[in-house]
């Protein structure tokens, strides 16, 4: 099962590759990270999704707490969560597919952030489902490249 | 007033009472070395290799309890200490390496002598640092030695710029230390250990399966004292042997892929584990699936990842040993449940009694070829059990295991996770330090010993009187038992041809030697080596066809013993 773990950090040299080092060390797999810093410029945030079972996942969940660097880790998944990801994609745009790639752009409340001869850059945020929509969709048209940051989540309410 | 970095670090040891470090000067730490120059507070240790420094430094700390320092140059000076360090990391021992590094602003460039040590050893380490300024020297000095020592202990690399190190700044030690990432929890959960207790009472068959955490958080003498108001036999690991009397009734010795076969019987026919600092490890559980097939399982542990790791758990407790054996005590202590409970499980103390008459540890000494069980038998008749022993890996550990019975805790120094020759030498120098009134005796290899026998020379400098006994069977012989047992005996680059004279070898390093090549001469040598007022090494030539047994293959349930 996947799961949306969110790590506090200490915004310190070196802690992406403790966090990346731990996953790769113990076989665990990453699907996803994404790290930033937070409202507090001390301390990032890194989103990882990651995929086992519940043994794996709980030994990653403590795994994580054990790093120095680890100030606290929460686990999103059974959670309510806002879940949002951003992908640019680069599209072709041929005078006969154009039209019908605007008409998606519409539809997915994207945006056309970037145009060149024959080709769209799109930007689009959204949760995975709604993101592979779009891609599937634009598909036909031939996608040159896609570039995407990985899920972001936060709890929801307070 | 201000201090250079270099002065800073040498003041902040001295200030955390380090009496001791175990180095090897280099371009990088020369400001270090000077600012130790003529130092009457902290004693330091020229060793012969970096490695040997780590071990030393483990060494000390296993058999004192206290923190050992070791301090290297940049590049291969900090490489060198990688396998000390993953030793160290593997067996949870509080050691603080301290590493010189090239100066910042040549970091990454590939410098003369340049290693990135940090990233090297971020997988062993408990946690490791790189000091950016002078200023932040004598605070992270606190947090290393601190994250080393609490919790579950571990090493903690600090490397420091040449920079970092001739630069100045005011000197202030920490009183405490604040890290929002790091609160290891001591207290045992009240409710769990109820459970605990109740889950044991309620069963007949009970078995404590103790580890090297008994050691670390010095809870043997509370483990003791549990196991008795109970009467529940004990059975430890490697790492956890003098952590409950080996002489004691109660005692089932080793459990494991060489343990015996009552220790191997009990666990796989109990109905309740009462694991304590442990971490069932793939040597000691055998075939995992099959693995104490009717018990319940209680883990104690101080470190939540070692708990539900590899078996699941029925009644989990985080916390430090000593809360958690307190609480337990304080439940039985003086109670009928107690007394009925004892009674109750006597024919499952009278099964153990059996399995050891049936099935004991056994060798027999014939009037030919010496047998190493035999030469670790006269060594503990000849110390009294009393003194602390160190072993290098392979037979040589397995039979100290099996035929030293060890009483007290912190007297057998052996690398049991990672596995690593050359440990036993260097670690004996490091507990001789720690304990010079103590006999310290390194039970080796002819093969691990040519690890690290550079360290005599450090021996013989310090007049460090370690005694090594070699038992010399001219093979890496548990490379060679599973040679002969699982790969039709083709002895593949197992036997060594070409060992050097060891007694001519000690000679020469200033070192007193002795040579057995008889039974009868064995008690002799031994107590001439003891005897002899500096190192010595005390070369036995052992029964080259001698097999550890019991053995239970890689991969098969305990209870698939081959017995001799
Ligand atoms: C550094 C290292 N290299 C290789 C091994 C694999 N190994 C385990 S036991 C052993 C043989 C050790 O030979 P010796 O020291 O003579 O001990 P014996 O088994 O003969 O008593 C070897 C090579 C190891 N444990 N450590
Ligand atoms: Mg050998």
């Amino acid at each position: 099962m996947r799961h949306t773990i969110s790590v506090l950090v200490e915004n310190e040299f070196g802690v992406l590759s403790r966090v990346s080092g731990l996953f790769s060390g113990r076989g665990f797999n990453i699907e996803s990270l994404s790290v930033a810093e937070t409202q507090d410029p001390t301390v990032s945030r890194m989103t990882i999704v990651t995929s086992g079972n519940d043994q794996i996942v709980e030994q990653i969940l403590k795994q994580l707490n054990k790093l120095v660097s680890v100030i606290k880790v929460v686990n999103l998944t059974n959670k309510e969560t806002v879940n949002r990801e951003l992908v640019l994609i680069k599209v072709n745009a041929d005078p006969e597919t154009k039209a019908e790639v605007l008409r998606l752009v519409d539809i997915f409340r994207a945006k056309i952030v970037d145009v060149a001869i024959r080709c769209y850059t799109i930007e689009m945020t959204g949760d995975e489902e709604k993101i592979n929509a779009l891609l599937q969709l634009l598909k036909p048209n031939g996608i040159r490249e896609i570039v995407r940051t990985g899920r972001v989540a936060i709890a929801r309410g307070m | 007033m201000k201090m250079t970095g270099a002065e800073i670090l040498i003041k902040a040891l001295e200030d955390l009472g380090v009496d001791v470090v175990f180095g090897y000067p280099g371009g990088a730490v020369l400001n270090i070395y000077d600012a130790l120059f003529q130092n009457t507070k902290v004693r330091h240790l020229l060793v012969r290799h970096e490695q040997g420094g780590v071990h030393m430094a483990d060494g000390y700390a296993r058999a004192s309890g206290k923190t050992g320092v070791c301090l290297v140059t940049s590049g291969p000076g900090a490489t060198n200490t990688v396998t000390g360090i993953a030793t160290a990391y593997m067996d949870s021992i509080p050691i603080v390496v301290f590493s010189g590094q090239v100066p910042s602003l040549m970091i990454g460039n590939d410098a003369f002598q340049e290693a990135d040590i940090v990233g090297i050893t971020r997988p062993c380490t408990k946690h490791n640092y790189l000091i950016k300024q002078t200023k932040d020297m004598a605070r992270t000095i606190k947090e290393a030695f601190y994250i080393a020592s609490t919790g579950r202990p571990g090493p903690v690399l600090v490397d420091i710029p040449k920079d970092v190190l001739a630069g100045t700044a005011e000197y202030h030690l920490p009183e405490e230390v604040k890290l929002r990432g790091y609160h290891p929890n001591y207290e045992g959960h009240q409710k769990q250990v109820e459970n605990a207790i109740r889950m044991l009472l309620e069963k007949e068959r009970p078995v404590i399966y103790a580890g090297g955490g008994v050691i670390l958080s010095d809870s043997s003498s509370l483990l003791s004292e549990f196991a008795r108001i109970l009467g529940i036999p004990v059975t430890t690991t490697l790492m956890g042997l003098g952590g409950f009397p080996g002489t004691d009734p109660l005692s089932l010795g080793m459990l494991g892929m060489h343990g015996t076969f009552r220790a191997n019987m009990a666990i796989s026919h109990c109905d309740v584990i009462l694991g304590v600092g442990a971490r069932f490890d793939d040597r000691v559980t055998g075939k995992i699936d099959e693995f104490a097939p009717g018990a319940k399982i209680i883990h104690v542990d101080i470190d939540p990842t070692s708990i539900q790791k590899n078996v699941p758990v029925d009644i989990p407790i985080v916390g430090d040993l000593k809360d958690v054996l307190r609480k337990m005590i304080k439940l039985v202590k003086g109670t009928k449940e107690a007394a009925k409970y004892r009674k109750k499980i006597a024919p499952w103390r009278d099964q153990m009694a059996e399995w050891k008459s049936t099935h004991p540890l056994a060798y027999k000494q014939g009037k030919g070829k010496i047998k190493p069980q035999y030469v670790v038998e006269q060594v503990y008749d000849l110390t009294g059990g009393d003194a602390i022993i160190t072993t290098e890996v392979g037979q040589n550990q397995m039979f100290a295991a099996q035929y030293y019975l060890f009483d007290n805790p912190r007297t057998f120094l052996s690398s049991g996770g990672l596995g690593t020759m050359g440990y036993g030498l260097p670690a004996a120098i490091g507990a001789q330090v720690a304990m010079p009134e103590k006999l310290v005796v390194d039970i080796a290899g002819d093969g691990s010993i040519q690890m690290n026998i550079q360290e005599l020379a450090t021996a013989v400098q310090y007049r460090l009187p370690v005694k090594v006994v070699i038992l010399n069977n001219g093979s890496l012989g548990m490379v060679r038992q599973w040679q002969e047992l699982f790969f039709q005996g083709k002895l593949s680059h197992t036997c060594l041809p070409q060992i050097p004279d060891f007694v001519r070898l000690a000679e020469a390093y200033g070192a007193a030697g002795f040579r057995a090549t008889k039974p009868e001469q064995v008690r002799d040598v031994l107590r001439k080596g003891f005897a002899a007022p500096g190192p010595a090494i005390i070369d036995i030539v052992t029964d080259p066809n001698e097999m550890v047994y019991p053995m239970v293959p890689a991969g098969a349930p305990l209870t698939k013993m081959l017995l001799v």
